[in-house]
């Protein structure tokens, strides 16, 4: 086996060392009744490179990819480009087979890597720290519901309409076991965010208050008025961004005075993926801190004075604090912060900025050419690259019939909110760098067609 | 004569003779100093190109029709003259700047590439990480991973559009079901302690179902790894030890005496963290369920007995995999991970959603949309989306290439080159379990017989020197100054022999009491790093340093 270096030789030698006649006899505590005499026999034998390659081959070609379609899909996942050499860098070994960094002597590769991820993510979020990644954005969002009850010791959530409803599945999900109480609530298809209703359901028993910015449909607003009536109850305001390149053209909500900023990276060198692996964006107010799950990566000096990084406050966290800990949280997501962070380095300010701005510049575009069609609304008054159509019609099916005409039209509401009747003729439509006028106006042509 | 008149001979190189001064840069040949993107890039640089954007056909570039925007907004987006196209974003255009350097594209290579080469990785040499499996990464997976059909699909695209995905998902899944031998398997979670989360919750929703809601304890053994206790608080549970045996296995005795109708399950560690079989396996899981408790067995060193030991003969109802363990998905510096968990038909109705079905030839998701009477006890969703598709991916290709016969051979190479290390050393350190028996796919050493003053750490950074990772320190806990040496059945018998000879070496050198060993590593890009520092005065982010006029103030 190509994977296997030892020889029957060596085998058999090492054997004579540990003193035993058969590899059998280092497996005598396995009781008899559950041992195997050989291999499971209902799963075929091994395989070699080609044969491997090919059987995956003609699995990964059943799908339609983002790249052979006019593509239109956002809603927590956006298409972006991703600089060649942001694959080549996560692939050098060094980086790839590490693991985390729990010798620092060897291993400031990945503790500088993320030292300067925490930056940027500070910095791109608005907030005084972040931590070192966490799995995606919507097991971030709901640890910072935790951390909001930790910190402010109350147990009532409102989560704005506007959340990606998977984000408020999980929550809701982990909020059944841990008897956390969430005010939660389907979006409606008008132009602006719930704001005002959240301010009006704010009391003195509300732990936090969870907004995404831009939100589900697409819709951006000043946060500060929201933060300020959170401060005025001590909750915490908490900001959820799915699409950060978002923050290259707005106030972020760290600048807007949000408690906790959580986020989804996977739109900055991670690529589509069908949904993971993703990275977790986290960062907060230096103030809570210590509250923090996850990793975090501290600056400091070794023993001859020089600067190094290391993994730091880690009596928050689960290896050393076992059931006191702040969160079961282990591992982060590596690998996907470092491709997030070289995508950010290449890019720099002036790069995110022209990035942000050509990726609204195109939605622009497309939401007047869109709503052109006789019976299409465009629901939103301000956006970033995504913004949301109310279809005379259910959108579900229609996008159904685009995708067998070779179009992925975007994300129909009824996928996302099943059984909610008012909604369904809505369709969430992003638009990126990589979509040409000429994606735009076919998807244009063909949906005014089929609405005919 | 000389060849040419520049004066170049061949040379022959002569002894050191005297002190060597250091090198201007800091740098040491290969070994070379980087600098923080922040004190190296700016915010003008950059290293992405963009092509203005094109306005639909029909339209003339840069002037637009008409929109229907907010009124005082420009009416066409172009990226002439800066921010003045941006016309739908209300009044929230970004006016400060964000502080993000940037870098062209070469010096971001030279970046990375420079930093890589600070870090030690399996690419690199041997990684006996204890209780982490670093293996072999083949790159046919990384390979698969990124053709198209996988790497640049929507999560929400309609799922006639992705049914190669799901039969992925779903041919992965029917691989750990039977490798385990259990009933059926959640892929969603996102890592090992996603996956403990996900079998505790599942315990939890199925003793709620029976009415049983009032079992609050979840019994976990001294020596569990730390996200075992983390997970049982997480979920709601209180959690207590179950003591272990002199031979560093479950008191099997004490923990029966324990159960009672306030328990909820035991999680346990199998093979477990000493690196030994739990023989009492399967009467443990009798007893617990007959008490009316449910058993978690945290499947982190599943690599041990794969394709030899299905978990399901020894009555467990939850586990999780490590697919970055067992199935060699890469470590990435830290994830990211896989832990799907493999369920008991006791506990299969109430995994979480989303999951994949093959309905008469088609793949179907299921979600909360479809998750329908038949699903209806689901504990709900996880995580976003569907799960780490690229470790799946990836994990498919591996057990694809090894199959049933080459899996089973991974673990029986595993476990020999376990005991290979434990009894080539165990002349030399204290091995407090090595008389109960062979161990599995890792050795323990404890830090007995050390000179005063000298402790498993010194042992560790010895072996940095010698160009090793060193293995896992202080972890188990029930072991003082635990060394857990897990080798993986991806070295080889000379990759062995050198390791045992440098770690032999240093330990007689911290027996003796050698001082140098206390200021190890001496070779390694950075001494010792002073971790109290770190902690006392956090340093999370960088901050730019104050002008001189500021700073002097």
């Amino acid at each position: 086996m190509r994977y296997l270096p030892l020889t029957q030789p060596d085998r058999e030698a090492m054997l004579a060392v540990i003193g035993a006649s058969t590899i059998d006899d280092l497996f005598v505590d396995v009781p008899e009744a559950a041992r195997l005499d050989g291999p499971i026999r209902e799963l075929p034998m091994h395989a070699s490179e080609m044969a491997v390659e090919r059987h995956m081959s003609a699995l990964a070609k059943k799908n339609l990819t983002a790249g052979e379609a006019p593509f239109f899909l956002g809603c927590g996942a956006y298409k972006h480009h991703v600089p060649a050499s942001v694959d080549h860098l996560i692939q050098r070994g060094e980086f790839l087979t590490a693991y985390t960094p729990y010798q620092p002597e060897i291993a400031q590769g990945t503790l500088q890597m993320l030292f300067e991820f925490q930056t940027q993510v500070a910095r791109l979020l608005g907030t005084d720290v972040a931590n070192a990644s966490m799995y995606d954005g919507s097991t971030a969002c709901w640890e910072a519901i935790v951390m909001a009850r930790r910190i402010t010791k109350r147990g009532r959530a409102i989560l704005s309409s506007g959340l990606h409803p998977h984000y408020v599945s999980v929550a809701n999900t982990m909020a059944k076991f841990t008897g956390d109480v969430l005010d939660t609530a389907a979006p409606e298809l008008v132009a602006d965010m719930d704001l005002d209703q959240l301010i009006g359901k704010i009391d003195d028993e509300t732990s936090c208050v969870v907004v995404q910015y831009p939100d589900i449909l697409g819709r951006i607003a000043d946060l500060r008025p929201l933060a300020d009536a959170c401060h005025a109850k001590k909750a915490l305001l908490i900001a959820v961004v799915t699409e950060p390149v978002a923050l290259g053209a707005i106030t972020s909500p760290g600048e807007m005075d949000a408690d906790i900023v959580v986020g989804e990276g996977q739109s900055l060198g991670v690529g589509l993926q069908f949904g993971g692996p993703y990275v977790g964006l986290f960062g907060c107010k230096d103030k809570y801190v210590r509250q923090m799950p996850g990793r975090l990566c501290g600056e400091t000096v070794d023993a001859n004075g020089r600067r190094g990084f290391v993994l730091t406050l880690s009596t928050r966290e689960q290896h050393i604090r076992r059931e006191k800990a702040t969160s079961n949280i282990c591992t982060n997501s590596g690998l996907c912060a470092l491709a997030f962070s070289i995508h950010m380095t290449l890019l720099g300010e002036a790069g995110l900025r022209q990035l942000a701005e050509v990726n609204h510049a195109g939605a622009v575009s497309a939401a007047e050419r869109l709503s052109q069609i006789p019976g299409v609304e465009l629901v939103n008054d301000s956006f970033f690259n995504e913004f949301t159509l109310k279809l005379p019609v259910e959108a579900r099916p229609v996008v159904r019939t685009l995708a067998d005409r070779g179009i992925l039209a975007g994300v129909s509401l009824g996928r996302l909110y099943p059984g909610q009747d008012a909604l369904a003729n809505g369709l969430v439509v992003a638009v990126t760098e990589t979509t040409t006028a000429e994606d735009v106006e076919t998807l244009a042509s063909e949906l005014q067609e089929i609405l005919a | 004569m000389s060849i040419n008149q520049s004066g170049w001979r061949p040379t022959s190189p002569e002894a050191n003779t005297g002190n060597v001064p250091a090198s201007v840069t800091g740098n040491k040949a290969l070994m070379l100093e980087e600098a923080l993107i922040f004190e190296i890039g700016d915010a003008h640089s950059t290293g992405v190109d963009f092509a203005a954007p094109s306005p639909p056909r029909g339209e003339g570039r840069g002037e637009g029709k008409p929109s229907n925007a907010a009124p005082g907004t420009a009416p066409h987006p172009t990226l002439s003259p800066k921010g003045r196209g941006l016309s739908r974003l209300g009044n929230l255009s970004r006016t400060a700047p964000i502080g993000l350097p940037g870098l062209s594209e070469p010096e971001t290579v030279r970046h990375y590439t420079r930093l890589s080469r600070q870090n030690y990785g399996i690419d690199l040499g041997f990684f006996p990480l204890g209780s982490c499996t670093m293996k072999h990464n083949p790159r046919l997976n990384e390979k698969m991973a990124r053709l198209p059909g996988f790497s640049d699909v929507h999560p929400l695209q309609p799922v006639d559009t992705v049914q190669g995905a799901l039969e992925v998902i779903h041919q992965l899944a029917h691989w750990l079901v039977t490798l385990t031998g259990m009933t059926s398997v959640a892929m969603s979670p996102k890592a090992g302690a996603h996956g403990e989360l996900c079998g505790i919750l599942a315990i939890r929703a199925a003793l709620e179902a029976k009415g049983e809601g009032a079992r609050k304890i979840i019994l976990v053994p001294e020596s569990a790894h730390g996200t075992n206790p983390a997970t049982a608080a997480f979920a709601g549970y209180s959690v207590e030890d179950i003591p272990a045996t002199a031979e560093g296995r479950v008191d099997t005795a004490a923990l029966k005496a324990r159960l009672g109708p306030d328990v909820a399950g035991v999680m346990i560690t199998n093979p477990n963290t000493c690196g030994l079989f739990e023989r009492d396996m399967r009467e443990i899981s009798d007893a617990v369920h007959a008490a009316g408790g449910f058993v978690y067995c945290d499947g982190a060193n599943f690599n041990a007995i794969v394709g030899r030991v299905r978990p399901g003969d020894l009555g467990i109802d939850a586990m999780h995999i490590n697919l970055h363990k067992t199935f060699s998905t890469p470590h990435g510096g830290g994830g990211p991970g896989s832990g799907p968990v493999v369920f008991s038909e006791a506990l299969t109705p109430y995994a979480p959603l989303p999951f994949v079905e093959n309905q008469d030839g088609q793949f179907v998701l299921v979600e909360e949309e479809t998750a329908g009477e038949h699903h209806a006890g689901s504990f709900g969703r996880m995580v976003a989306f569907h799960g780490q598709m690229g470790m799946f991916t990836r994990a498919l290709t591996y057990i694809l290439s090894h199959g049933a016969d080459g899996l089973r051979q991974v673990s029986e190479d595993a476990v020999l080159n376990a005991n290979y290390i434990l009894r080539s050393l165990d002349d030399t350190l204290d091995a407090p379990f090595g008389p109960s028996g062979p161990c599995m796919h890792e050795a323990l050493f404890s830090d007995s017989g050390l000179a005063a003053g000298f402790s498993t750490i010194d042992i560790a950074k010895g072996l940095i020197d010698e160009g090793f990772h060193p293995m896992t320190m202080y972890f188990p806990l029930v072991v003082h100054g635990a060394m857990l040496v897990e080798p993986t059945e991806t070295e080889s018998k000379a990759a062995l022999d050198q390791f045992i000879a440098a770690l032999r070496s240093v330990a007689e050198r911290a027996k003796a009491g050698d001082p140098s060993l206390k200021t190890a590593p001496h070779f390694a890009p950075r001494a010792r790093l002073d971790e109290t520092l770190a902690a006392r005065k956090p340093v999370l982010v960088w901050k730019d340093p104050a002008p001189l006029a500021q700073a002097a103030e």
